[in-house]
């Protein structure tokens, strides 16, 4: 098992020099940067700035050097120092404004991945056993309709719902009293009165997916052998279900669950910028904007590098309930 | 004359369905089975059929704006009324008496009774061109009289006809999933095909290049990708960047059929006896192991279109998609930035519903395509 995680770490590395390159190229490679979009605003302001002066911002942030230095300076920092460069626009240095934002978005994410499980997995069983019930049909339905439906426009209607409905102003993870107050009990339950909504809105899609999954492997393994055996020896029908095909079930839908966490994160950036939460989202389409160079490229590398280290767990995950993968893969 | 056996007691007639008919024979009947795929797939035709003529089915034309009637409700059809004589059929919906409410700075909107504007099918209207070339001003339904205000599903912020807008969204909404996939399917096809047919070590890099792709958080890479068209971009040229933005990071799934169709059929015997009778590889891949695999390439395309018609939403709703003058339902719904403009105009999310039942049918069609394109099985 040991050897196994450290392999799986070891893959972890070439992934993640590949976000790092990507992230910042995604960003830098597009004509114009962050002093360009500057004098244009001040422009539009009718205030010109002097050639002479935007060369000197473009040295003093070290815009003038070739890409791949550009890269190397910012990469090593972010490795060596967890300096993530500094953003132009907050005149911040980028960890300032990434740590709260990022652990805002772990908890987010997990949150919604809790949710999912809760929710899809007894409905999952309970379509798979009572197949073809009123009850199977509506959840397929409401399964479709939740894959259907795009992640900004139940944020939409959720918070359209709040407004009309309970006269709810719902944005944001906070209170308005509480967006800049230090951590303490009552911030923390003001989080969680406001985070429902948004995870119930991220997790949708996922539950939608577990659901399907769940209900198609149990069908596989409901008619097995092994259970009619079971049933003969006069096992109770909850307490087999359990301890047989429902834990076969569960492999395939462990698998799944990084893709799920991906689209988790993926979407999340959408929903909190329609939402105003408090987390990545809204900065990064910010950061994009305004060629916030260091900026967007630290959001989209930690975003990144949250998909590569929940791949990381749900191998691990896989390896420890089934240990056919652990040893097969060498 | 010697006497034969009547040949029909020799040979057992063919059973329809049982290995008489031919693979689209087969996977057509498969598919008519799939009774939620059927309903989708004609939904499907339905969308792209409305993506075809919109000039017709819309009431009114994309440019009609009246800001008189800005955030006007949604008029209720009335199919008859009773003139004294008793109920006569004649469909028609009533004019908006309107009255500036001074505190809000809004027009507060109430139906008139007394004028009522009839409504018919076939009527006259703008000119326009069907399909490009047809010069005509009939319109499918809309006021007899040109003109006088009709909107069914409402009016958004400059006065203008949600139902005729969201008509019109539909072609560009619905053909950028499909240039999107064709793109993909494109990278897919050459990229899966390499890698199922050369092996080896480059099927091992390009699998890790797939694997990796997947494992990238794609909308903040596409909004990062989408925000660094400059603004100055023109409309046309933005269609098919985003088009070409989505499929970078949508060619994987494909790649992944195709390259698990090559491997499972690399080994069969129709491939070995085409390549003992001397065929060349191109001739192979495309007469002998493409046909027999197309059908499950058409459901993964029509399971790959949804998602692109979402992510095209998301984009143009976050302002760095399409923009206007190009009218998507993404674009659309732009008009529904925030919860007090839902709040007093829900009107507006008339196109997030367009969206939804276009997604559905796709995903119900592209699920029945699914089941239905390997009709051997069961």
């Amino acid at each position: 098992m040991g050897s196994f995680v450290l392999r799986r770490i070891l893959y972890a590395i070439p992934a993640l020099i590949a976000v790092s390159l990507i992230s910042f190229l995604v960003i830098a490679v597009p004509p114009g940067d962050y002093v360009d979009r500057l004098a244009e605003t001040n422009a539009a302001k009718g205030d010109i700035m002097p050639i002479a002066e935007q060369e000197a911002l473009r040295q003093a942030y070290g815009l003038d050097q070739p890409l791949m230095v550009q890269y190397w300076n910012w990469i090593s920092a972010v490795v060596a120092r967890g300096d993530f460069g500094y953003s132009f626009s907050y005149n911040l240095p980028v960890k300032d404004v990434i740590w709260p934002r990022l652990g805002l978005t772990v908890v987010l994410s997990i949150a919604s991945l809790l949710f999912i499980w809760v929710a899809a997995i007894p409905v999952g069983i309970y379509s798979a056993v009572r197949r073809y019930s009123a009850g199977d049909y509506l959840f397929t339905f409401l399964g479709f309709l939740g894959l259907a439906i795009p992640n900004f426009l139940l944020a939409l209607a959720a918070m359209y719902i709040a407004f009309a409905w309970f006269g709810h102003n719902v944005g944001g993870l906070f209170s308005p009293e509480f967006v800049e107050a230090p951590w303490s009990w009552a911030r923390v339950l003001d989080l969680l009165n406001h985070l429902w909504l948004p995870m119930i809105v991220l997790g949708t899609a996922g539950t939608a997916s577990v659901i399907r999954v769940i209900r198609a492997n149990l069908l596989d393994e409901l008619h097995k052998p092994y259970v009619t055996a079971a049933r003969a020896k006069g096992m109770g029908e909850f307490g087999l279900l359990m301890k047989y095909p429902v834990r076969h079930a569960l492999n395939p839908f462990v698998s799944g669950q990084n893709d799920i966490f991906v689209d988790i994160v993926s979407g999340g950036t959408i929903v909190a910028i329609v939402m105003g939460l408090q987390t990545t989202g809204p900065i990064l389409l910010e950061a994009l904007r305004t060629q916030d160079m260091y900026m967007a490229a630290s959001f989209i590398l930690m975003l990144s590098v949250l998909v590569v280290i929940g791949t990381l767990l749900s191998d691990v995950l896989l390896a420890w309930l089934d240990p056919r993968i652990r040893h097969q893969q060498g | 004359m010697s006497t034969i056996a009547e040949p029909t007691e020799i040979a057992a007639k063919p059973q329809k369905g049982r290995g008489y008919d031919g693979h689209w024979t087969l996977v057509w009947q498969k598919f008519r089975r799939h009774r939620l795929g059927v309903a989708g797939g004609i939904v499907v035709i339905l969308a792209y059929l409305v993506a075809a003529i919109p000039e017709f089915l819309a009431p009114v034309t994309l440019e009609a704006y009246n800001p008189a009637y800005s955030y006007a409700p949604p008029q209720a059809l009335h199919w008859g009324r009773d003139d004294g004589e008793g109920w006569r059929f004649g469909p028609h919906v009533y004019a908006y008496t309107t009255e500036i409410d001074y505190n809000s700075g809004r027009r507060l909107f109430a139906t008139d009774p007394e004028t009522p504007i009839n409504v018919g099918l076939f009527v006259e209207g703008e000119p326009y061109r069907l399909l490009g070339f047809i010069p005509t001003n009939r319109h499918l339904f809309g006021p007899v009289e040109v003109g006088q205000p009709f909107y069914i599903a409402g009016a958004d912020r400059l006065g203008r006809d949600i139902l005729s807008r969201t008509i019109y969204g539909a072609r560009i909404s619905m053909t950028i999933g499909l240039v999107g996939v064709a793109l993909s399917l494109v990278l897919g096809i050459l990229i899966g095909g390499v890698s199922g047919l050369v092996g080896g070590v480059t099927d091992n890099l390009i699998q890790r290049l797939i694997e990796f792709v997947q494992s990238v958080p794609s909308i903040p890479l596409w909004i990062g990708l989408a925000a660094a068209i400059p603004q100055s971009v023109p409309p046309l040229q933005v269609y098919f960047l985003i088009t070409i933005i989505l499929s970078v990071l949508g060619w994987t799934s494909l790649a992944r059929v195709v390259r698990g169709r090559f491997l499972a059929m690399r080994s069969e015997d129709f491939v070995k006896a085409a390549r003992l009778d001397g065929c060349g590889p191109v001739r192979i891949i495309f007469r002998h192991m493409l046909p027999s695999f197309l059908s499950h390439i058409i459901a993964v395309v029509s399971l790959a279109i949804p998602g692109m018609i979402l992510a095209e939403t998301a984009l143009s709703y976050l302002g760095i998609g399409l923009r206007t003058p190009i009218v998507s339902w993404g674009v659309l719904l732009q008009e529904a930035q925030n919860v007090r403009t839902i709040a007093s105009a829900p009107w507006l999310l008339l196109p997030g519903g367009a969206v939804i039942i276009a997604v559905l049918a796709l995903n119900f069609l592209g699920d029945g395509l699914r089941d239905a394109a390997d009709p051997y099985s069961d």
